[in-house]
């Protein structure tokens, strides 16, 4: 989904936000590759799949391209309970590949009952952002002063509903400093620091556990409830992650690559989940 | 049995300025199109808008009928930004109160259910409660004293939905795999004004779909419109998809003024046929072209 708008005005990724359509179809990126060393948009896979690790039984509710094939590939593999929907109002019994038509329903989600799903906390959504800052807050809303802003976005749409309700936890495709910001202009997601003072009600569902980046993987594991780099993607260093962060970085000794993925994993990916290659046109080489 | 069909015209001819007007759909879906362009041919301003925003906000808000929105975002889907919609926040010609998707819903429902607000979560933390200095919180009155906010109730003048079927007396059918929230705009309006694809005789109505699709009662319908292609150029599924190249060719000329002013004059200066007929000949030539191209 998401196409290219936000980007192009500089306003750092564009970005999916409440129960947003999991994008089917965008752009066809470059030719599929179906052997050879793991890409680096397909670490992203793997990295937005392992969010869902563990999740249960639950909707995973993916916004982008990305995060759309590591849902599946999670369900694919180590998370076989997750709930998918079919980017429309059905909740899909099969895994059919991204842009494809799902032959089993197992279920109807349509809007209203999605917004009201989020309520159960029977979801961990991942969305888009902007901006965000080192309490994961982040911003889809606007650039700069928000009553008369130098780039309107999408709107909160979501986010403040799902950041208080259910995990949420976000993909941003270009890690720079324009996205990763010391304070961001309109907190829609609520972050660790924003749901704290605001007292218990705020703060008893809410938890971001990762952010995932063309870069590498981030959580919150501090005594600060501040970002910290979990693991970087093989190729990235700690300078370049640092040099495109716009606020202090919490890096641990001994930071840790992010996993290969298995030759199971590396060809549902490429033959069964995303045949077009559409992974490769939402992360740059 | 009284018959409520009326032309779009003369349903839009029941709104007056400074209303708050409730639109129905979702982003590039199912939007009532045709009586969105009705609006754009009256005098109608200074309109209160509350959507599921899509391009029904960006072409009221370029035609200066709008002084103010109410929603949680503003998207054509396929396309993630609404140009108008872009360009009046950043010019300043529009006011917006900024909602959460999930608040909006819970504020449609306490309208239609007489209450002054719903208490919700969303909006806790967030600087929704800063740019909105009116929304309030509200402490449970229950051992647990979580506070809440309270999601006020939206109100509405006018509701403006499209579905697929609908009677003459304003029994309303959707035949799409999502209700969006019609239902809930109509019950929250004082009058709302229902078009669809087609009038059917009642009857045939449950023969098209379970009574399940059988969404806006009649009670909350002052109004019914044939509008056949009537959401064009958003989503109507099964009946037809969003026409993307048309959508397209908006957005591109809706992010400069000039090709605007020609966009508007070759779709949006005559009446509904006139502009389906625009609408096909657009097609026509497209096709033309691209078999030229082939």
């Amino acid at each position: 989904m998401a196409e290219t708008d936000a980007t192009r005005t500089g306003a750092a990724e564009p970005a999916g936000a409440g129960p947003q359509r999991q994008g089917a179809g965008g752009r066809a990126g470059p030719r599929a590759v179906t052997d050879g060393a793991p890409t680096r948009a397909e670490y992203c896979v793997l990295a937005c799949a392992e969010a869902w690790r563990d999740a249960g039984e639950v909707l995973a509710s993916p916004m982008g391209t990305v995060p759309s094939i590591g849902a599946r590939l999670a369900r694919l593999t180590f998370s076989p309970d997750l709930l998918l929907t079919d980017g429309e109002a059905l909740l899909i019994g099969d895994v059919p590949a991204l842009g494809a038509r799902a032959e089993v329903t197992e279920g109807w989600l349509p809007y209203r009952g999605h917004l009201a799903l989020v309520a159960t906390g029977r979801r961990h959504v991942m969305m888009g952002a902007s901006q965000i800052d080192r309490f994961g807050n982040q911003n889809i809303s606007c650039i700069g002063d928000w009553s008369r802003p130098a780039r309107q976005l999408l709107g909160a749409r979501g986010a403040p509903a799902n950041t208080v309700n259910n995990p949420t936890s976000y993909w941003v495709p270009r890690h720079s400093p324009r996205s990763f910001v010391e304070q961001v202009d309109m907190v829609c997601g609520v972050g660790y620091d924003r749901a704290a003072a605001a007292g218990p009600a705020a703060a008893r569902f809410h938890r971001i556990p990762e952010v995932i980046s063309d870069l590498g993987v981030f959580d919150f594991a501090t005594p600060g409830r501040t970002m910290r780099v979990r693991s970087l993607h093989p190729g990235v260093t700690v300078e370049q992650v640092r040099a495109a962060t716009g606020f202090a970085l919490a890096v641990p000794p001994g930071v840790p690559a992010t996993r290969e993925p298995t030759a199971g994993e590396l060809r549902l990916i490429r033959e069964v989940i995303d045949p077009h290659g559409l992974r490769e046109g939402e992360v740059r080489t | 049995m009284s018959d409520k069909t009326m032309s779009a015209d003369a349903a839009v001819g029941r709104l007056a300025s400074g209303m708050t007007i409730g639109i129905g759909g979702w982003g590039s879906r199912r939007k009532p199109m045709a009586l969105v362009r009705a609006v754009l041919r009256s005098e109608l301003r200074e309109l209160t808008l509350v959507s599921y925003g899509g391009p029904d906000v960006g072409l009221l808000a370029a035609a200066g009928k709008l002084r103010r929105v109410i929603a949680p975002f503003a998207t054509l889907d396929s396309i993630p930004l609404e140009p108008h919609f872009r360009a009046a926040r950043q010019n300043g010609s529009i006011d917006f109160t900024e909602l959460d998707e999930a608040m909006f819903m819970w504020g449609l429902t306490a309208a239609g259910q007489r209450l002054p607000f719903l208490p919700v979560r969303a909006g806790l933390g967030s600087d929704l409660l800063r740019v909105n200095p009116g929304l309030r919180t509200v402490t449970s009155p229950y051992p647990d004293g979580e506070e809440l906010v309270a999601a006020p109730a939206l109100r509405l003048d006018a509701a403006l939905v499209h579905l697929h079927r609908a009677d003459a007396r304003g029994n309303g059918q959707y035949l799409g795999p999502d209700p969006y929230f019609d239902d809930l705009f109509c019950e929250a309006a004082d009058a709302a004004y229902l078009s669809c694809e087609r009038i059917v005789d009642s009857a045939e109505l449950t023969a098209a779909g379970g009574p399940q699709t059988l969404l806006v009662k009649r009670p909350f319908v002052q109004g019914v419109v044939e509008a056949p292609n009537g959401a064009h150029f958003t989503a109507c599924e099964p009946d037809y998809g969003r026409d993307e190249t048309f959508q397209k060719a908006y957005a591109t000329a809706a992010a400069d003024p000039a090709r605007w002013a020609e966009f508007a004059a070759r779709f949006l200066s005559g009446d509904e046929q006139e502009y389906q007929d625009a609408v096909a000949a657009f097609h026509g030539r497209t096709g033309q072209h691209e078999r030229k191209g082939a």
